[in-house]
């Protein structure tokens, strides 16, 4: 089937099977590979991207259900060489060790800032269960989400 | 993991997605969010040949103050719920449950009807609806009907829906003023429920279990024992009275039961606060 997609800001039109699941198309098709496979069960959040402007996970989605619709991914987030605020937050407070469900904290942040613009520090808990990082850098990373909402003010 | 082939067609109203489901038989099944369908089909669990994707129907979500209660659309999301302003003035128990749902990803995607629908009886909304006793409306191609929760769930993942029928609403009493608990026990933040139990009290006392047994249920010797004058401590003892809950990787039946009685003491003691 045909699908068109936004995709960071630049429309895609593919063929897919109607099984493609929207992380492989974004991976395969699109060929934007910062997003990342972790548990492909739902649970780990490393595929997670913005579908119109909200935190999904792109391994529990059919590429067929977002078509229309615009995406977001890790790649699509910079303005060039300047990093978005969530980006340099994670950098600043050493977000990340092995770095591999950063893509999808900094997605999911993205997201929940844009629900809780002034977040404490249990709602950046709460916002951020359905993300795991197996380094256990938990600390960090709350503490980049609450510098990055932080700098957003 | 990638789901075994199907066929894919996009309803854009309930009448075209019966529709589909007639042509179709029980070949199909019908696609909301996806948060219940699409782990099972990547497990092959289910192989469904057509998937009928009801995710655009916008006509069905919706909140609506009906008078003595609320309606709200099946395909309403649960971040939709737990933001909603009419759930906060009639029925808060509804938000607070909508939002221990999954994580925020999920509650981005997942839906009340496609939880109902699924009748997993780890899910946390079918108990509260339980509790609540709420009505749900069913369209089929001959037709609406109105089952009762009670009724509504009958075994592991199945309910009284017939392949050629869609959930459209659930029709919730308000309950304003409703003392309420839900305490749910779970290895994970964002995992289902290992069990879990909900207190309604708003006049009487109900009570509901999440994962005792093949449906949500409700927890029938504590509301009797409360109503014969039992305090809270004694009543909790009758939790897993009538259950029937499953061993697996993260409890035995037993240590459930324990988790049962302790759970609805506490969510007791925490609704008459």
């Amino acid at each position: 089937m045909r699908i068109d997609i936004t995709v960071n800001g630049a429309s895609q039109r593919h063929d897919v099977e109607p099984r493609t699941l929207l992380v492989q198309y974004l991976r395969d098709a699109a060929g934007l590979t910062g997003t990342k496979v972790g548990c492909d069960t739902s649970s780990c959040g490393a595929c997670t991207v913005l579908v119109d402007g909200e935190s999904v996970k792109s391994c529990t989605m059919l590429a067929a259900q977002a078509d229309g619709s615009e995406i977001t991914t890790i790649e699509g987030l910079a303005r060039g060489d300047d990093l978005h605020p969530v980006q340099t937050a994670f950098h600043e407070e050493h977000a990340l060790q092995c770095g591999f469900c950063t893509a999808g904290m900094v997605m999911a942040t993205v997201s929940l800032l844009d629900e809780i613009p002034n977040p404490s520090e249990r709602d950046v808990r709460l916002g951020l269960e359905g993300n795991l990082c197996r380094c256990t850098g938990y600390h960090n990373i709350v503490r980049a989400v609450l510098a990055a909402a932080e700098a957003r003010r | 993991m990638i789901p075994a082939p199907f066929d894919y067609v996009r309803a854009s109203s309930a009448d075209e997605a019966i529709a589909a489901l007639a042509e179709h038989g029980d070949e199909a099944k019908l696609l909301a969010g996806g948060m219940s369908l699409l782990p099972l089909m990547k497990l092959r669990l289910a192989t469904p040949a057509m998937l009928v994707d009801v995710g655009r129907v916008r006509e069905l979500s919706y909140v609506r103050d009906a008078g003595d209660h609320i309606e709200v659309g099946a395909l309403t999301r649960h971040r939709d719920l737990e933001t909603n302003d009419v759930l906060a003035a009639h029925c808060p128990p509804l938000r607070t449950v909508a939002s221990e749902v999954g994580d925020n990803q999920v509650r981005h995607r997942g839906t009340i009807g496609g939880s109902v629908s699924h009748g997993d009886p780890a899910s946390d909304l079918p108990a509260l609806l339980l509790a609540l006793d709420a009505a749900f409306v069913v369209r089929g191609p001959v037709g609406e009907r109105t089952v009762s929760a009670t009724e509504f769930f009958r075994g592991f993942l199945e309910t009284v829906l017939e392949p050629d029928e869609l959930l459209t609403e659930i029709r919730v009493p308000k309950a304003p003023e409703a003392g309420f608990s839900y305490q749910k026990f779970q290895r994970r933040a964002q995992d289902w429920a290992i069990v879990g139990a909900m207190a309604v009290r708003n006049g009487g006392t109900r009570v509901a279990l999440v994962n005792m047994g093949g449906t949500p249920l409700r927890a029938v010797a504590v509301e009797e024992a409360l109503t014969s004058g039992a305090s809270i401590e004694e009543a909790a003892q009758h939790a897993a009275d009538g259950t029937d809950p499953s061993g697996d990787i993260n409890a035995t039946p037993e240590y459930r039961e324990h988790l049962a009685r302790v759970l609805v003491r506490r969510a007791l003691d925490a609704a008459s606060g």
